[in-house]
């Protein structure tokens, strides 16, 4: 069975439709890029797959996993597996990072029907994964990325994915503002967690990230449509001629 | 002022009652300040919105509604109804029933006990104290107090005594056929280098029956003294919740002074410090959390007398519903008050669009070598930070209480760790989870995300 199953899907935004009819399809195991000019909706997609209520699903349907994904609560989309990490993660102060990330995993732990962690459970998988990020233990007793630099926010995101282990993966924009040191560390965590039971969406604007996770699929958006879809050379081509070519192909088309 | 006779009229009749009934064996002195007391207040009755101080509450309902004084143990209340609260460990428990100390509930100490049992001890320093603090002329809550003080908590601790678990203070009030009223009297001496920490706490049992508690706190804080005292007002929505902590701070003493209003229908919590005496610190540190009908008043005035004190006033408001919050902050600085060190800062986060706040500072500076800032905000809870929290699994209801624990916690955080905070935090925590799980229609959508507005 598939993963994701992406039919048709409208979306608005105040009223303005943004995503006009996406058609995808990702299976277990499987790493989609999705790239396109600014506007053209990718990040419109990573927040209605997340159940952002803002944003109006007017036709189509999702199926994640089989299930009408539309019809979760962002809650409910995150235990059944779904996550996404945030082109701008939300700084929330008076929460520590630590205590965040223990009530997240024993929420999902407890949707599945599992124990809920203790501390003394907790602990060592939570150090594992931070040092699969390069990141210092006492960052996580200070706030939800209160202070943190881009970088630091960006690891953040991929250690929320790395202990919440979802089984789709979104990454929206996560290589913007990164420099090359700290997208090698983002990158190391996301291939990391790279498995046959793990799908991922990687939305890019530029091929960057690319470089170091690599696709098996790349789609092309263009103003709320997939105009073209191919291999990890896609991206390549994008990358040397720029998106003009595309946009007018699909204007013409 | 033209005084509202009809509304005076119960209170003057149960003056005279009081006065005949209770008064008579009553030492002189307290006879004198208690007919003085009533006389000011006839001249003034109720304070009006058309005053300055009382600008953002009405108190029409209040003046409107005739209230009795309670009668002694006319209500029993079992251990087992006052122990839902309960403090771990204190060094003393006084219990007080609709106004009135029920000693088959309390525990009491050298140093704590109640107040009317000073007026027969004619070698008590409750002679010398008792009013000398309050200015009754300034408020007629103090007046009104005062006119009927009977009993109450007298605490007194010696000299370089430190006293390290709490003193709790819990005022039951109960469910009567009659509109009650009370005015509960605290008379707290700390001598010097001396240490305690106080809780005062309003509370009510059972059906809710129109109330109308009116507290007056002297606290009286001796050279470089450390006294904490916290106030929790948790009664029911139909009450009326009055009470003013006036704390006089000699040199070098450090008082700390937190409120937490989570119940109580109409609520004025004045808390008046005075730095009389040099290298004095005070930190007023308060969190109100108001929903339904509930109107939440902190009227602060803080008077900086002498040079080189400190004074930091920290409030924090979450309002629900059609809840309405005030803040008013004043700072005085007298002439004498060199190198004063005054801070105010007010925070709010409204929960929906009825809910109101009215935040006023207000500073009268008369020295030309101080530093005084304020600041208020006004805010609404951020959309964005509830997804954030949600798209980690977190359920909506849990990721508004984590937010408005977070909030609220700014203000706990400055209580010091112990059983004091143990306690309140317990308190709050129960208040928000309700707050958090009240099913309501929020018309603050992500259109207003980072909307937070500087007032002053």
């Amino acid at each position: 069975m598939n993963l994701l199953e992406i039919k048709n899907l409208h979306a608005t935004v105040d009223g303005n439709e943004i995503l006009k009819g996406i058609n995808l399809t990702i299976g277990p195991g499987e790493v989609h890029s999705i790239m396109g000019p600014n506007g053209s909706g990718k990040s419109t997609l990573a927040q209605v797959l997340s159940r952002r209520e803002s944003y109006e699903v007017t036709a189509g349907k999702v199926l994640f996993n089989g299930k009408d994904l539309l019809a979760m609560k962002p809650e409910e989309a995150a235990c059944e597996g779904v996550f996404m990490a945030f082109q701008y993660p939300v700084e929330i102060p008076g929460i520590s990072n630590a205590y965040f990330l223990r009530s997240a995993v024993n929420a999902v732990r407890k949707y599945r029907g599992l124990d809920e962690l203790d501390a003394m459970d907790f602990l060592p998988v939570f150090r594992e994964r931070l040092k699969l990020l390069e990141m210092d233990e006492k960052m996580m007793n200070r706030s939800i990325n209160e202070g943190f630099s881009g970088g630091e926010k960006k690891r953040n995101e991929i250690l929320q994915m790395a202990m919440l282990e979802p089984k789709l993966a979104i990454l929206d924009e996560t290589d913007s503002g990164l420099d090359i040191d700290a997208l090698r560390i983002v990158a190391q965590g996301v291939n990391a967690l790279r498995s046959p039971e793990r799908s991922m969406l990687v939305i890019t604007h530029y091929q960057r990230l690319l470089n170091y996770v690599v696709p098996d699929f790349v789609h092309v958006l263009v103003d709320g449509r997939i105009v073209r879809s191919g291999g990890p050379e896609l991206s390549l081509e994008l990358e040397e001629k720029g998106y003009g070519w595309i946009e007018s192909e699909a204007v013409s088309a | 002022m033209a005084v509202e006779l009809a509304q005076l009229e119960s209170y003057l009749e149960s003056f005279t009652r009081f006065t005949q009934q209770r008064s008579t064996q009553a030492p002189q002195w307290l006879r004198n300040l208690r007919e003085n007391a009533f006389a000011r207040f006839c001249k003034t009755g109720f304070p009006t919105t058309r005053e300055e101080d009382w600008r953002f509450t009405n108190l029409a309902a209040l003046a409107r509604t005739p209230f009795q004084l309670a009668l002694k143990d006319a209500v029993i209340v079992t251990q087992q109804q006052a122990a839902n609260w309960q403090i771990e460990n204190v060094a003393a428990r006084l219990v007080f029933i609709n106004g009135h100390f029920a000693p088959g509930l309390s525990t009491v100490s050298e140093q704590a006990g109640n107040l009317r049992a000073e007026f027969s001890n004619e070698h008590s320093l409750v002679a010398h104290h008792l009013g000398r603090y309050l200015n009754t002329e300034r408020d007629p809550f103090c007046a009104l107090n005062t006119a009927f003080a009977e009993d109450g908590a007298y605490i007194h601790i010696r000299r370089g005594s430190v006293v390290d678990t709490p003193i709790h203070l819990l005022f039951i009030s109960t469910a009567s056929e009659v509109p009650l009223m009370t005015h509960p009297r605290n008379l707290v001496l700390v001598e010097d280098q001396a240490q305690v920490s106080i809780v005062e706490e309003y509370v009510s049992l059972g059906e809710e029956t129109p109330a109308f508690s009116n507290a007056v706190t002297e606290l009286v804080a001796g050279g470089d003294s450390n006294v904490t005292h916290m106030l929790i007002v948790r009664e029911h929505a139909q009450t009326f919740n009055f009470s003013t902590l006036r704390t006089e701070q000699a040199r070098g003493a450090n008082v700390s002074s937190h409120s937490l209003l989570l119940g109580g229908g109409l609520v004025r919590n004045n808390v008046h410090p005075v730095l009389a005496g040099e290298g004095g610190e005070c930190l007023i540190n308060g969190l109100f959390i108001g929903s339904g009908h509930q109107h939440l008043d902190n009227y602060m005035l803080v008077e900086h007398a002498k040079p080189h004190c400190a004074s930091r006033q920290f409030y924090n408001g979450i309002l629900d519903e059609q809840s309405h919050g005030v803040f008013h902050g004043r700072i005085i600085v007298h002439k004498d008050a060199q190198k004063t060190d005054a801070k105010q800062t007010n925070r709010n986060l409204l929960l929906c669009d009825d809910a109101q706040i009215d935040t006023k500072p207000q500073l009268e500076i008369y020295a030309d070598d101080v530093k005084c800032t304020h600041g208020a905000t006004i805010g609404q809870m951020e959309e964005n930070a509830i997804f954030y929290l949600q798209s980690r699994g977190i359920a909506e209801a849990e990721a508004r209480r984590l937010l408005l624990q977070a909030f609220a916690g700014e203000c706990l955080d400055r209580i010091q760790n112990g059983p004091v905070r143990a306690y309140t935090q317990a308190a709050v925590e129960a208040r928000l989870f309700a707050l958090a799980e009240a099913p309501h229609t929020r018309s603050t959508t992500s259109t207003r995300n980072q909307n937070w507005e500087e007032v002053g």
